[in-house]
């Protein structure tokens, strides 16, 4: 509890520091001005859920595997949190496109892959709801869920093949891209910032799913 | 070779359900053919817009029927846990899957080529000039549909609310297969036909990903 707590706090004050540095320690960028400075809450967020959804194709593979409830409750918390995440990047790029590029959205390829991964998680989660037994629920669902992520590479790729406006990659992309040295430790700083409160999120939801899981045995018991 | 010869005979049950009373089939083809009157009705295209929006409808349609088509698939063999029988009487579960998406494929094929000629003459677009391709592209596209599809159709067979389940979890997963195919068939129905060997080499990709996804997990779906 003390250290759930203790990561709670650690993960709210670093994400306070992170909005802090995106706002007064980072330079204006040229040519966007000041709403460029979303880009460091968007392209951590962006990040964090990556890496939940990663957390969660792993956890899928193995409870399909090991057959622990335990992997498939972390794999419902990070999908969870990696979907909140998705739609902060999907609420967070709009605000920063209308200014810059003059329109909300444009069909480009990680915009709608991105959105078509949101779409994805939305059904893994809609199909645990629908599913009574706990076991067949997880298993059923993992399966989907391990589908669903070998499809969002396919998912880029096709819609690679069209126009694509979305500011190419500025972190390991090509020669010529880049960020000045402040706004990268920025970036790196909020990434890291919102691993750590997305890890926090997702414990929480965990020892939710553990809680819930304790109740249904318990009441199954009661019935029974 | 016992996944060939059973993957036959279960295919030949497949077939022989379906020809006695061609009820998917009909149903499908009238499913499609009010979906593409439908679409001509809502955009009332132009002869060079139906061109370039056409084939996208085409797949479209392609998509919702199939997504209908493939709901009985499982949850045919539930009204007399036929499922279980077809379970001990093979060595590898992947036979079902492999007999099931073939004929699904097979159906799909079937419906498409009923089809094509009724969506040439209402939506004025030639397509003899490269048919070849196009039913190239019609079978990895349809292939790739029914593998996803049979897949899901044996989740959503378990599980609450299915009718309305299995579109929204295929579709999501089957983007990269409306994306491709849509523009592949536009190229190759244009004025200028232009054969888009990349999207056909993705397709088959598709369909290779998901058919060795299917052959890894596919087991785990049909678990008692």
């Amino acid at each position: 509890m003390l250290k759930r707590m203790l990561l709670g706090a650690v993960a709210i004050l670093l994400v306070i520091a992170a909005t802090y540095g995106s706002f007064y320690v980072a330079p204006t960028e040229r040519t966007m001005g000041l709403i460029q400075r979303i880009f460091y809450f968007h392209v951590a967020s962006a990040w964090a859920a990556m890496d939940a959804f990663a957390v969660c194709f792993v956890c899928n593979l193995l409870y399909v595997w090991k057959r622990n409830a335990k992997f498939d409750w972390l794999a419902v918390s990070s999908a969870e949190v990696g979907l909140v995440l998705t739609t902060v990047v999907l609420i967070t790029g709009p605000i920063w496109a209308h200014p810059v590029w003059g329109i909300w959205w444009t069909w480009d390829a990680r915009l709608t892959s991105t959105f078509v991964l949101w779409l994805l998680y939305v059904s893994y989660l809609l199909l645990r709801t629908l599913i009574e037994e706990p076991d067949r629920k997880a298993l059923l669902s993992s399966l989907f869920g391990i589908f669903a992520f070998l499809d969002v590479p396919l998912v880029f790729g096709a819609i690679r093949w069209w126009r694509t406006q979305h500011p190419s990659p500025v972190i390991m992309g090509g020669p010529g891209s880049g960020l000045e040295p402040t706004m990268k430790k920025v970036l790196f700083f909020f990434v890291f910032a919102m691993h750590v409160f997305a890890l926090f999120l997702i414990v929480e939801r965990y020892v939710l799913e553990k809680l819930k899981n304790d109740v249904d045995v318990l009441q199954r018991e009661a019935e029974a | 070779m016992a996944l060939f010869s059973n993957t036959a005979t279960l295919l030949g049950k497949e077939l022989r359900t379906e020809f006695r009373s061609r009820e998917l089939l009909t149903t499908t083809v009238v499913f499609i053919l009010v979906v593409l009157i439908l679409f001509s009705f809502a955009i009332n295209p132009t002869s060079e817009e139906s061109r370039e929006y056409g084939p996208g409808l085409l797949w479209l349609a392609i998509l919702f029927a199939a997504s209908l088509m493939l709901q009985p698939c499982f949850l045919r063999e539930q009204g007399n846990d036929t499922l279980s029988s077809l379970r001990l009487a093979v060595d590898d579960p992947f036979a079902i899957f492999l007999a099931k998406l073939i004929a699904n494929t097979l159906f799909l094929l079937l419906t498409e080529l009923l089809m094509l000629p009724l969506f040439a003459a209402f939506y004025n677009i030639p397509i003899l000039p490269k048919l070849h391709y196009l039913l190239l592209v019609l079978f990895l596209g349809s292939f790739g549909i029914s593998v996803v599809g049979t897949a899901l159709s044996a989740i959503s067979a378990q599980a609450r609310m299915r009718e309305l389940l299995l579109p929204l979890l295929l579709l999501p997963l089957l983007t990269p297969v409306l994306v491709v195919s849509a523009t592949v068939s536009v190229s190759l129905l244009d004025r200028e036909p232009v054969i888009q060997w990349k999207g056909i080499a993705f397709l088959a990709v598709f369909d290779l990903v998901f058919l060795t996804a299917l052959w890894i997990f596919g087991e785990y779906l049909l678990e008692e």
